[in-house]
C-alpha cells in the first residue's frame, strides 16, 4: 500500500514540475506573441500599432500550431528536446514540446484578454501621450488583468491534460503512472488515483485561478 | 494656446469626414465645435487632439504647425494636451488617485511631487478625500470630475472637450460646466467643447463654430449666433433648445396655445425693452396673436424668443416682418409641412 502512495506522490510531484515549468515558458513564448497580435489588429479592434501583414502572418502561425495534434507535436520536437535537455524522454524532455505547445494557445489568450479593453481608455491613454509600451504596460496588461488570469488558469490546466498525454511517450508524472502501471500492468487501483489526483489538481487550480480574478474585479 | 486650421481634410473610403475646415479658435476663450452625429465632430476632434493625422491642410498651435510631428515630438506635444471624453475613459484598473496620476507617471514626474499634485488636482475638481475610491463606486458627474483633473495633471495649455456632458443628467451637466469654466478662468486655457446640445454652447461658449457634412457653416460669437442663426442647421439647433427643461427655469419657454405659430422672432439685449409688437402693429395694421415666449441668457447677453402668428393682409404681413427686421428681430418663417 505504501509502495502505492510513494509511486503517486513522486508522478504528481513530477506532473506539478512539468505544468510550472511548461507554463512558465509558455508564458515567455506567448506572452509577447500575444501582446503583438493584440497591438497589430486593426485600429477598430483597438490595435496601437495597426499592421494587417505582421497580424496576418502571425495569426496563421498561431493557428498552425494550435492544430497540430499535440501527440504528433511532441514527436516532432524531440530533436530540440535532446538538443536543449540532451534527451527525449523523462519529465524534464517534456517540458519543451509542452511549453511549445502551450504557447500559441497562451498567445490567443492573451491577445482576447486585451482587446477586451476599452479602446476608448487606450485612446484616452494615447490621447495623454502614452508611448506604445506605456500602453501595453500601463494600461492593457492591468485592464485585462482579471482576464488574463482566467486565461492563465486555463493553461495550466490544459498543460495538466497535455503532461498526462506526454506520458504514453515517455514522459513522466501522473499520465505514465497511468500508463505504465495501471494499463500495462492491469493495476486499475494505480489508474484510478492517478485520474482522481489529476482531477484534483485541476480543481483547485480552477478555484484558486477564480478567486484571484474575483478578488481582481472586486477591487475595482 | 492660439489654434489654427487651415483647410483640413479626412476622408474614410468615400466618406468625407472632414471637408476643408479652416478655423481660428482664440486662446483662452471656451470655444464650442456643434455638430450633429456624422456632421464630423469626432474627426475633427481626433485631428486637433493630434489623435490622426489629416489627409491634407494644416493644423497650427501659437503659429507651430503640429500636425506632421514625428512620433517623439509628437508624444511630447499631446502631454501638453488635456482630453476629456463622453464615456470618462478612465482606467478600471486603478482608483481615482491613481487616475489622476497616470499622465504623471508616464512623464517620469517623481512619486512625492505626483501625491502633491493629485491632492491638489483633487481639490481642484471638488472630490477631496475620494482619492481613494475605485471608479466603480463614482457616479457619473464625479467619474467627470476625475477625468478633468487627469486631464489637467501635466499643466495643459489645451483642453479638449469630447461629448464631455453627453452622458450627464441637466443637473450634473450644469456643475461639469460650471466648473470647466471656472478651470479655465484659473488656467487661461483654451478649452475647445466639442457637442451636439445647444444648452453646452450657451451655458458655456464664447465662440461657437457650427459644423454640418464636414464643413464649418456658421461661426462666431455664441450671442451673435444665437440672435441671429444663418443656416438651416443651426435654427433646428435653437429649435430643439426652445422648451428644454434646463436648470435655471428662466431658460424655459411659455406656451399659451398648444398649436406653434407661424413666425419664430428673436430678440436680443436692448431691443427687448422696447414696444416693438405693439408699435409695429399699430402702424401697419396686423395683429401678432402670441403663442409661446421665453428669455434666454447666453453668456451675458439676454435672448428673447416669441412665437407668433401675424394676421393681417399678406402685404400688411410683409411690411411687419420688414419692420421687425429693422428694429434688430430676427425673424423666421416656420416651414409649412
Amino acid at each position: 500500500m505504501s509502495k502505492l502512495w510513494v509511486l503517486v506522490f513522486g508522478a504528481t510531484m513530477e506532473t506539478l514540475s512539468m505544468v510550472l515549468f511548461s507554463t512558465l515558458f509558455s508564458l515567455i513564448l506567448g506572452l509577447p506573441l500575444g501582446i503583438l497580435l493584440a497591438a497589430t489588429s486593426s485600429e477598430e479592434q483597438g490595435g496601437i500599432i495597426p499592421h494587417p501583414v505582421l497580424n496576418n502572418l502571425l495569426g496563421r502561425i498561431v493557428n498552425v500550431l494550435r492544430s497540430f495534434p499535440f501527440i504528433i507535436l511532441m514527436i516532432l520536437l524531440f530533436p530540440l528536446s535532446r538538443l536543449l535537455i540532451g534527451t527525449s524522454i523523462g519529465t524534464t524532455a517534456t517540458i519543451v514540446p509542452l511549453s511549445i505547445a502551450a504557447a500559441p494557445f497562451v498567445a490567443r489568450i492573451i491577445e482576447t484578454a486585451l482587446k477586451e479593453v476599452d479602446p476608448g481608455v487606450v485612446q484616452a491613454a494615447r490621447a495623454m501621450g502614452s508611448t506604445n509600451f506605456q500602453i501595453v504596460r500601463k494600461v492593457l496588461i492591468p485592464e485585462a488583468l482579471p482576464s488574463l488570469v482566467s486565461g492563465v488558469t486555463l493553461t495550466i490546466i490544459n498543460l495538466i491534460g497535455y503532461s498526462a498525454m506526454a506520458g504514453a511517450i515517455g514522459g513522466g508524472g501522473l499520465g505514465d503512472l497511468a500508463i505504465r502501471y495501471g494499463y500495462q500492468r492491469f493495476r486499475g487501483d494505480i489508474m484510478f488515483v492517478a485520474v482522481v489526483v489529476i482531477l484534483v489538481l485541476v480543481e483547485i487550480i480552477q478555484v484558486i485561478g477564480n478567486k484571484i480574478s474575483a478578488r481582481l474585479l472586486a477591487r475595482r | 494656446m492660439q489654434i489654427n486650421l487651415k483647410d483640413l481634410k479626412r476622408t474614410y473610403g468615400d466618406l468625407h469626414a472632414v471637408d476643408g475646415i479652416s478655423l481660428s479658435i482664440p486662446s483662452n476663450t471656451i470655444y464650442g465645435i456643434i455638430g450633429k452625429s456624422g456632421a464630423g465632430k469626432s474627426t475633427l476632434v481626433r485631428l486637433i487632439s493630434l489623435l490622426e493625422r489629416p489627409d491634407a491642410g494644416e493644423v497650427f498651435f501659437d503659429d507651430i504647425r503640429v500636425d506632421d510631428l514625428k512620433k517623439d515630438a509628437l508624444i511630447e506635444r499631446r502631454r501638453r494636451i488635456g482630453m476629456i471624453f463622453q464615456n470618462f475613459n478612465l482606467f478600471s484598473s486603478r482608483n481615482a488617485e491613481q487616475n489622476i496620476a497616470y499622465p504623471l507617471e508616464i512623464t517620469g514626474t517623481p512619486k512625492g511631487e505626483i501625491d502633491q499634485r493629485v491632492q491638489t488636482l483633487l481639490a481642484l475638481v471638488g472630490l477631496e478625500g475620494r482619492g481613494k475610491a475605485p471608479i466603480s463606486t463614482l457616479s457619473g458627474g464625479q467619474k467627470q470630475r476625475v477625468a478633468i483633473a487627469r486631464a489637467l495633471a501635466c499643466n495643459p495649455d489645451i483642453l479638449f472637450c469630447d461629448e464631455a456632458t453627453s452622458a450627464l443628467d441637466p443637473q450634473t451637466t450644469h456643475s461639469i460646466l460650471a466648473l470647466l469654466k471656472d478651470i479655465q478662468r484659473k488656467m487661461s486655457l483654451t478649452v475647445v467643447m466639442i457637442t451636439h446640445q445647444m444648452e453646452v454652447v450657451r451655458d458655456a461658449c464664447d465662440q461657437v463654430a457650427v459644423l454640418n457634412d464636414g464643413v464649418v457653416v456658421e461661426q462666431g460669437l455664441v450671442a451673435d449666433i444665437f440672435a441671429n442663426p444663418s443656416s438651416e442647421v443651426t435654427k433646428e439647433f435653437l429649435t430643439h433648445l426652445v422648451g428644454v427643461d434646463d436648470a435655471s427655469a428662466s431658460d424655459q419657454m411659455v406656451q399659451w396655445s398648444k398649436n406653434s405659430g407661424a413666425y419664430t422672432l428673436r430678440f436680443r439685449g436692448g431691443t427687448t425693452d422696447q414696444p416693438i409688437l405693439s408699435k409695429i402693429s399699430r402702424q401697419v395694421g396686423v395683429d401678432f396673436n402670441i403663442r409661446a415666449g421665453g428669455v434666454q441668457k447666453v453668456g451675458d447677453v439676454h435672448i428673447g424668443t416669441m412665437i407668433v402668428d401675424i394676421n393681417g393682409e399678406a402685404e400688411a404681413q410683409k411690411k411687419a416682418i420688414e419692420a421687425l427686421n429693422q428694429m434688430g428681430v430676427v425673424v423666421e418663417e416656420e416651414q409649412s409641412i
